[in-house]
């Protein structure tokens, strides 16, 4: 059964080999085409995207429970507010440093906890989502502005060509998915993803071959938390005003909902499930107020009918594979 | 010290509220291992089955005022629970075998049908309990004032609690239960339904969250439908903080932590007090972290 998916996901296949090449002429095409309306939530998609792939490294890869993504998502898009209104920098430099503050924050706030198992780390990433959350609302220090949030008044600028359409911003982001989504696919092969993926699978066994699992799952937390982060400027620079309201624990859900319904550790999975969260209830406007029930339904049924979501992690195989050959 | 004082009857009736509701997460995780995050949201419809029948049926019945909570608080506490089970049979029962992940994913699914039905059964804003429904009696105690609300909630918790307690410890069934806790095959061997043991949880748990959610609406009167995960949030909370699973521990993680907020809000800060909250959960669980009176149960994943 494993070996077969894999067949069918092997890349030297010609109708894989076709897919992907007409899915970027088709995305390369869609904003001159399309209304600003739906670029715009193809905009919102590319970022689910990014969260999406930043939460499937903690939960997908190492099998962390973490229900409070959202949290680093606002670490990175208040410090790109903050800093942009005080001292005026560049964007671009925002979205490494905002990246780099939310994997500060992941780290710092995971590090004491990260030695819990299952339930009770979901609990306290719950907890941490909410911390964050009340303490933007709380404006410590005058810094977030409250309920009502900041204003940001920067945009990122590509050799001094303003990036303020919904066009522009649908390469950004879509560029910055293609990245992430280059970078992930050679860790995922890479000495770490390997070790992440044993540490998923049997923390015991892993611990025995000498993987240093607490360091494996604070590194997933950190690279989690930053590129979260820095999904965060792009956030911040598209809305132009943020707000607590943003980042609720209900966010986080949905996203943690969106790795699993995409099928854990699955990339691809990843961009399908946030895409039919985000783009089938615009399609479905007229019932956009049963969005939510739908979902939830969706969700249990999901579960019940297809546990393994919409686009299984290959690596299943792979891991299959490995166990044959040793 | 009158500060103190009233502080402290606040918090133990909030926190009578929790440690309710955080009976249905202990219950339900101490059998199945599985997070109901469906869990707050009985409560919330339970407080808003309380309101319909108060405003819809009980305003005309013109039957006392005692007779009329009671009646209120079964019909909330039947329909509730059978919804519960319902559930349960719907939702996690196919889920039995499978990981444990795919039975929180679709808790969580549950948990945002129930709150979006909720919304379009009884509307986006806030719902207003009959004000004629709370007893409004109270006494002034040494300066402490203690109204017959707060001591109604303290009450009816404590007694619940204390028949729940007889009953999984003292009753057949309670040992059926427990014995199903440890491990359902063996239980299974022994004669025990595990189905119906299941069932059974699925109905306590719901219903005392829904006589939570009756007492909660009558205590604020102000009700909506994201309270399910505000308290429900809370209500976990305090069952990991007395230990998950255990039924004493969700009793004293309910009532501290009510008190914790109340003290935090009143000298600290009321806007700060839900940070407290999580900070106290997560310090607890960095240095025990099977909570206060755990057991090692929630160690399994």
């Amino acid at each position: 059964m494993g070996v077969l998916k894999l067949k069918r996901m092997n890349p030297d296949q010609p109708a894989v080999k076709w897919l992907a090449p007409a899915i970027i002429l088709a995305a390369a095409v869609l904003p001159f085409r399309a209304s600003d309306y739906w670029v715009d939530v193809c905009v919102f998609w590319g970022i689910n995207v990014l969260l999406g792939l930043s939460l499937n490294i903690i939960v997908g890869e190492v099998g962390l429970f973490n229900m409070g993504h959202m949290a680093f998502f606002a670490i990175g898009a208040y410090t790109t507010a903050i800093l942009s209104a005080r001292y005026g920098i560049s964007l671009w430099i925002l979205m490494v440093a905002s990246g780099l503050t939310a994997a500060g924050a992941g780290y710092i706030l995971t590090a004491p906890i990260i030695h819990l198992r299952g339930d009770y780390l979901l609990m306290v990433t719950i907890g941490l989502n909410e911390m964050i959350r009340i303490s933007l609302i709380n404006n410590p220090f005058e810094l977030t502005g409250g309920p009502n949030g900041l204003i940001v008044l920067d945009q990122f600028r590509f050799f001094g060509y303003v990036i303020q359409k919904p066009r522009d911003f649908y390469f950004l982001v879509w560029s910055l998915v293609a990245i992430v989504l280059f970078a992930l696919s050679r860790l995922q092969h890479s000495r770490i993803g390997r070790a992440w993926n044993y540490v998923r699978e049997d923390p015991i066994a892993a611990e025995a071959t000498g993987i240093d699992t607490r360091w494996a799952k604070l590194l997933a937390f950190t690279l989690g938390a930053g590129i979260a982060g820095a999904a965060g400027t792009v956030f911040a620079a598209k809305m132009m005003v943020i707000s607590p309201d943003s980042f609720t624990f209900m966010e986080s859900v949905t996203l943690f909902a969106i790795v699993i319904l995409g099928g854990m550790g699955s990339m691809p999975g990843v961009i399908l499930a946030s895409g039919a969260m985000i783009v089938l209830p615009e399609l479905l406007r007229n019932f956009a107020q049963y969005r939510m029930l739908f979902f939830g339904l969706a969700m249990v049924l999901m579960m019940i009918f297809r546990p393994q979501g919409l686009w299984p992690s290959k690596r299943w195989t792979t891991k299959l594979k490995a166990g044959e050959g040793e | 010290m009158v500060f103190f004082l009233e502080q402290l009857v606040n918090g133990l009736t909030v926190g009578a509220v929790y440690a309710l509701v955080a009976l249905g997460y202990t219950m339900v995780y101490g059998v199945m291992r599985l997070i109901n995050f469906a869990h707050g949201d009985f409560f919330m419809l339970g407080s808003y089955v309380g309101f319909t029948v108060l405003v819809k049926v009980m305003e005309n019945a013109a039957l006392p005022l005692w007779l009329t909570l009671i009646l209120t608080t079964v019909i909330a506490l039947a329909s509730v629970a059978l919804l519960g089970v319902f559930v349960e049979r719907a939702a996690y029962r196919p889920l039995r075998k499978s990981s444990r992940l795919t039975a929180v994913v679709s808790a969580l699914g549950v948990s945002i049908f129930l709150q979006n039905a909720a919304m379009l059964i009884w509307g986006a804003r806030y719902q207003a309990y009959p004000p004629w429904a709370s007893p409004t009696a109270k006494w002034i105690i040494g300066g402490v004032t203690l109204s017959l609300m707060q001591a109604l909630i303290m009450g009816v918790s404590l007694v619940l609690m204390v028949a729940l307690y007889l009953f999984v410890q003292k009753t057949t069934v309670g040992a059926a239960i427990r014995a199903t806790a440890i491990d359902h095959d063996t239980a299974r061997l022994m004669g025990i339904d595990v189905d119906s043991i299941i069932r059974l949880i699925f109905l306590i748990g719901p219903g005392l969250g829904a006589i939570a959610g009756v007492l909660l609406g009558l205590y604020y009167r102000q009700i909506h439908f994201t309270v399910g995960w505000a308290y429900g949030l809370k209500a976990f909370t305090a069952a990991i903080l007395g230990g998950i699973g255990n039924i004493p521990g969700a009793m004293v993680g309910g009532l501290l932590l009510g008190i914790l907020e109340m003290l935090g809000a009143g000298y600290i800060s009321a806007a700060w007090k839900d940070v407290f909250v999580f900070l106290i959960l997560i310090l607890l669980l960095m240095f025990r972290p099977t909570g206060l009176l755990g057991e090692r149960v929630a160690e399994k994943v």
